[in-house]
């Protein structure tokens, strides 16, 4: 109980990331201004001044101006002398109109003249465009600003960094401003030696990535004593970013962990309370991941929600799918383990090939809703995918109710009845057949909810269920048939296991190099992880 | 009961079937070979050098089948994953065939196969070594399907795993050699396997004869290890076989060793899988790890299903009429072959348990329980 809890603090916690990710404001430009029309006739060397009074008219306006200016795409028609961008590269040069966007395809290179930019020029661009994103209201554009300044520092620029440090309010930013300074303090070999070795020292907390590039340069320093201070300072840094990385991985492996769960814990139910192995289980994560697609399909002004939809969706249709299943193929084949194997895979075959005549046998694309993409970035060199996040924290979820069903419900005690001893529970009155029909239901409806997870991982295509199948074979067999609590430990010990030997061997080797690790243990321990005990084992 | 008991009597009577089987077997692969070499092209009895290679390959499945109706029929070991040791028999028959080439291909090294001159290889890896010698190929396409049966079986029956898990581990096993094929720095051509074979032995592989002499090899082989599968299966370890397919732990009570006998069977059947495999290849003229997917091991399955497991022929002619059907099918309705033979799946297993061989044993005997019933009026 306290787990749900805290998990729902968490998604509570999560959600206000959302609200940053819509909020990229689009501000409207005259293109017709007198200023820029200047810029088509200005002489050069006039052109600094021209730069100043468009900074001083619209600001962060012509931010975009700027930028393209500064990588020397900007162009004008000759014949109107509206400004363009100039797109693409080589013979694929297309132009668009410089605010609005608007492709225009019809001009030709012939009728375009770039607006020249000199080195000098440039310098200028470069101060102004810090100098717009600096003073922007928007605390995270500052910080980002700061951030991209690290790479190029030059006088001009700290010149602009020293005034606003004094003036900053939010302590990241200023932090920020702070390593640049540092950073240029400890390169500046104008500065006396204590001067940039406490610079130093002060960058030996940065994880940002220009920082380590400036430590690197400077441990090749002519200064004996701030060459050995950046090594050291390297070395502390480096430490820490493999921690980082260690955490990294940690995430991967969680979240590959919780799709395996996702995917292996209907097939745990199946498998462990009917004994039956249902081959068509990957099959009813697929329906489930086209359910979200076609829900999407049918609501396409609402993302957003419609994975509120698709949800309860997935879980009727591949449960009802299961219940058909059950009722029409696998009653009839009680007590015949493998010839149920074999009908279910059967099963398997046509309800691919139905959704890929269906739908066509090419991968669909299901968009993610906007809340879901983008990523937590809890400091430079870690940054957790929030797609990753919700999945692991839904796959916990479904995990729970799953188990609080199971436990708390007359179903669920039917279930547990059934799966310990079959006769018996006959013998008092259960009435097995609608157990098995709502078991094997509840089996694949669970499917079908990972189906939508993972619609939001992976494309979603005929094969998207066979990709997953033996994986979550091998899930619910390692942690022991009939164990919920097994499935959940298997799922990510596997997910993590296969993420940290990836880096060592590869992809391919390190799902190889697991599969083979399963074998070996189940000549071990035939049973998993966690057997039953007692009379229901055998 | 008594319906149980007709049901392995079923199984075990086959053997008289079998003499008349291989006849029509060997007098049909001989009939057709003739009409290859011997019929001018326009002849109505003409069979073409595709029919035969077709045949051939078919011939190569029944095979397969076979090795799995061995351990599946008499033994309930379902194997799910016989495809690898029929892929890895063709790898070895592939890498013989590789070597072959010599300085023929696209890049003309006389000592390594393209795709290793394409991936900037500098000397063949060691398994490669001794491939260009046909002995020692066809030993290694016997001994490495069977040395990895072998380590398999016997960590897998030892433990005592059983029944739908031990179909999972198979399927594991050629789900992870699936994986292991594909990377390219395995030295096996990495997805696209080994192709581009010019000659078996000196002999061109684009002639017909030497079609037809493969087709033929391929038939009198097939024929020698029913016989021989006949022979043992109906001798004293086929019985201790049956027991333990019946009731392992009443047999093991009695006295025997079980999994020794399960993981002789095993070896054996996974040989004659190695053996399909290298008979296969050249036939052919591919071998990609396409081969290793649980969905082909598993389809073997399904031959064996079909014809009635348990029965040696039924397992050949199983393979032989699904295998005829996937072709006529796929030509016909593409889309609608993975709706047949998922249907057969679940059509078989509720209404044909024991196959088609079944099929007809029902039939019989209740033609002779007519007749008794007569006889007694």
């Amino acid at each position: 109980m306290n787990a749900i809890l805290t998990l729902c603090l968490l998604i509570g916690a999560l959600l206000p990331f959302s609200v940053a990710h819509a909020a990229t404001g689009e501000a409207t430009v005259q293109s017709g201004s007198p200023m820029l029309l200047e810029l088509t006739k200005t002489k050069l060397s006039k052109m600094p001044a021209v730069v100043e009074k468009l900074e001083a008219e619209g600001g962060d306006a012509y931010l975009p101006l700027f930028r393209t200016w500064l990588a020397g795409n900007l162009y004008y028609v000759k014949s109107n002398r509206s400004l363009v961008e100039k797109m693409g590269s080589g013979k694929q040069v297309t132009f668009q109109a410089m605010f609005s966007g608007d492709p225009m395809p019809d001009l030709k290179k012939k009728q375009v003249k770039k607006v020249k930019v000199n080195n000098k020029l440039r310098g200028k661009l470069r101060s102004v465009i810090a100098r717009i994103q600096l003073t922007s209201e928007d605390s995270s554009v500052r910080e980002a600003a700061v951030r991209e300044l690290l790479a190029k520092l030059d006088k001009n620029v700290i010149g602009i960094l020293e005034g606003l440090h004094v003036k900053e309010q939010n302590l990241d930013v200023k932090a920020m401003i702070a390593t640049a300074l540092s950073l240029y303090a400890a390169s500046d070999k104008s500065n006396s030696q204590s001067v940039r070795l406490s610079a130093i020292e002060d960058l030996s907390d940065s994880l940002e990535n220009d920082v380590r590039n400036g430590l690197t340069k400077l441990t090749n320093d002519s200064n004996k004593a701030v060459a050995a201070a950046a090594d050291e300072a390297l070395v502390s840094i480096n430490q820490r970013v493999e921690r980082y990385a260690l955490v990294d991985q940690l995430f991967f492996g969680l979240s590959l962990g919780s799709v395996l769960l996702l995917a292996s814990i209907g097939l745990a139910i199946t498998f462990g309370v009917m004994g039956v192995i249902n081959m068509a289980h990957g099959e009813m994560i697929m329906l489930g991941a086209y359910t979200t697609y076609v829900v999407q399909l049918m609501m396409p002004n609402h993302i957003d929600y419609s994975i509120w939809v698709a949800i309860p969706a997935a879980f009727l249709v591949s449960g009802l799918m299961g219940v058909l299943i059950e009722r029409l193929v696998i009653c009839r084949l009680h007590g015949r383990p493998l010839e149920t194997l074999l009908a279910t895979f059967g099963i398997s075959l046509i309800l691919q090939q139905l959704v890929r005549t269906i739908f066509s046998p090419l991968n669909r694309q299901v968009s993610t809703p906007t809340w879901m993409s983008g990523s937590l970035e809890i400091n430079p060199v870690l940054s957790l995918t929030l797609n990753r996040l919700y999945i692991l924290a839904f796959a916990l979820l479904v995990f729970m109710a799953l188990v609080l069903l199971l436990k708390k419900s007359s179903l669920g005690l039917n279930v547990r009845a059934v799966s310990q001893n079959r006769n018996m529970a006959k013998a008092m009155g259960v009435k097995t057949e609608w157990v098995d029909a709502m078991t094997f239901g509840l089996g694949s409806g669970i499917a079908g909810i990972a189906g939508v997870a993972l619609s939001q991982l992976t494309n979603v295509g005929p094969n998207l269920g066979q990709s997953y199948i033996i994986d979550s074979f091998m899930v619910v067999v390692f942690g022991g048939v009939g164990n919920l609590m097994g499935t959940l430990v298997a799922a990510f010990t596997l997910g993590i296991a296969n993420k940290f030997l990836e880096p060592t061997t590869g992809a391919v080797l390190a799902a190889i190099l697991v599969l083979v690790f399963i074998i070996l243990f189940i000549q071990k321990r035939p049973k998993g992880l966690f057997p039953q005990k007692g009379r229901a084992a055998e | 009961m008594i319906k149980l008991l007709n049901w392995f009597s079923a199984g075990r009577t086959s053997g008289k079937y079998t003499l008349p089987f291989v006849v029509i077997l060997l007098s049909i692969t001989v009939l057709a070979s003739a009409a290859n070499l011997l019929l001018p092209q326009d002849s109505a009895l003409y069979v073409s050098t595709y029919s035969i290679t077709l045949l051939g390959k078919y011939l190569c499945y029944a095979m397969l089948a076979l090795a799995v109706d061995i351990i599946w029929g008499y033994c309930g070991i379902l194997s799910l994953g016989h495809g690898a040791f029929f892929a890895l028999g063709g790898y070895a028959m592939g890498m013989y065939l590789m070597r072959q080439i010599g300085d023929r291909g696209v890049y003309g090294n006389p000592l390594l196969p393209d795709f290793m001159v394409f991936l900037d290889w500098k000397e063949l890896p060691w398994f490669w070594l001794g491939m260009d010698q046909f002995w020692f190929a066809m030993v290694m396409a016997v001994l490495v399907p069977g040395l990895l049966a072998f380590v398999f079986g016997w960590l897998a029956f030892r433990s005592r795993v059983t029944g739908v898990y031990l179909s999972i581990m198979t399927q594991a096993l050629t789900y992870a050699l699936l994986l292991a094929f594909f990377r390219n720095e395995m030295g096996f051509g990495g997805n696209n396997g080994l192709t581009d074979f010019k000659e078996i032995l000196g002999f061109d592989l684009q002639a017909d004869t030497t079609r037809v002499s493969l087709f033929l090899i391929t038939a009198i082989l097939l024929a020698v290890i029913l016989m021989l599968s006949q022979r043992i299966l109906s001798s004293r370890l086929g019985k201790v076989t049956l027991a333990v397919r019946d009731s392992e732990a009443r047999t093991r009570f009695i006295g025997y060793r079980t999994e020794c006998y399960k993981v002789w069977l095993f070896v054996y059947s996974a040989v004659i899988a190695g053996v399909a495999g290298a008979l296969y290849v050249p036939q052919v003229g591919i071998i990609n790890p396409g081969e290793f997917s649980p969905i082909n091991s598993i389809e073997i399955v399904i031959w064996v299903a079909v014809g009635g497991r348990g029965t040696l022929i039924g397992a050949i002619i199983g393979a032989l009429l699904v295998n005829y059907a996937k072709t006529r099918f796929t030509a016909i309705m593409p889309d609608g072959w993975l709706f047949a033979l998922g249907a057969l799946f679940v059509l078989v297993t509720l209404y044909l348990p024991k196959g088609l061989m079944g099929l007809y044993g029902q039939l019989t005997s209740k033609r002779l329980t007519k007749g008794e019933q007569e006889a007694a009026s």
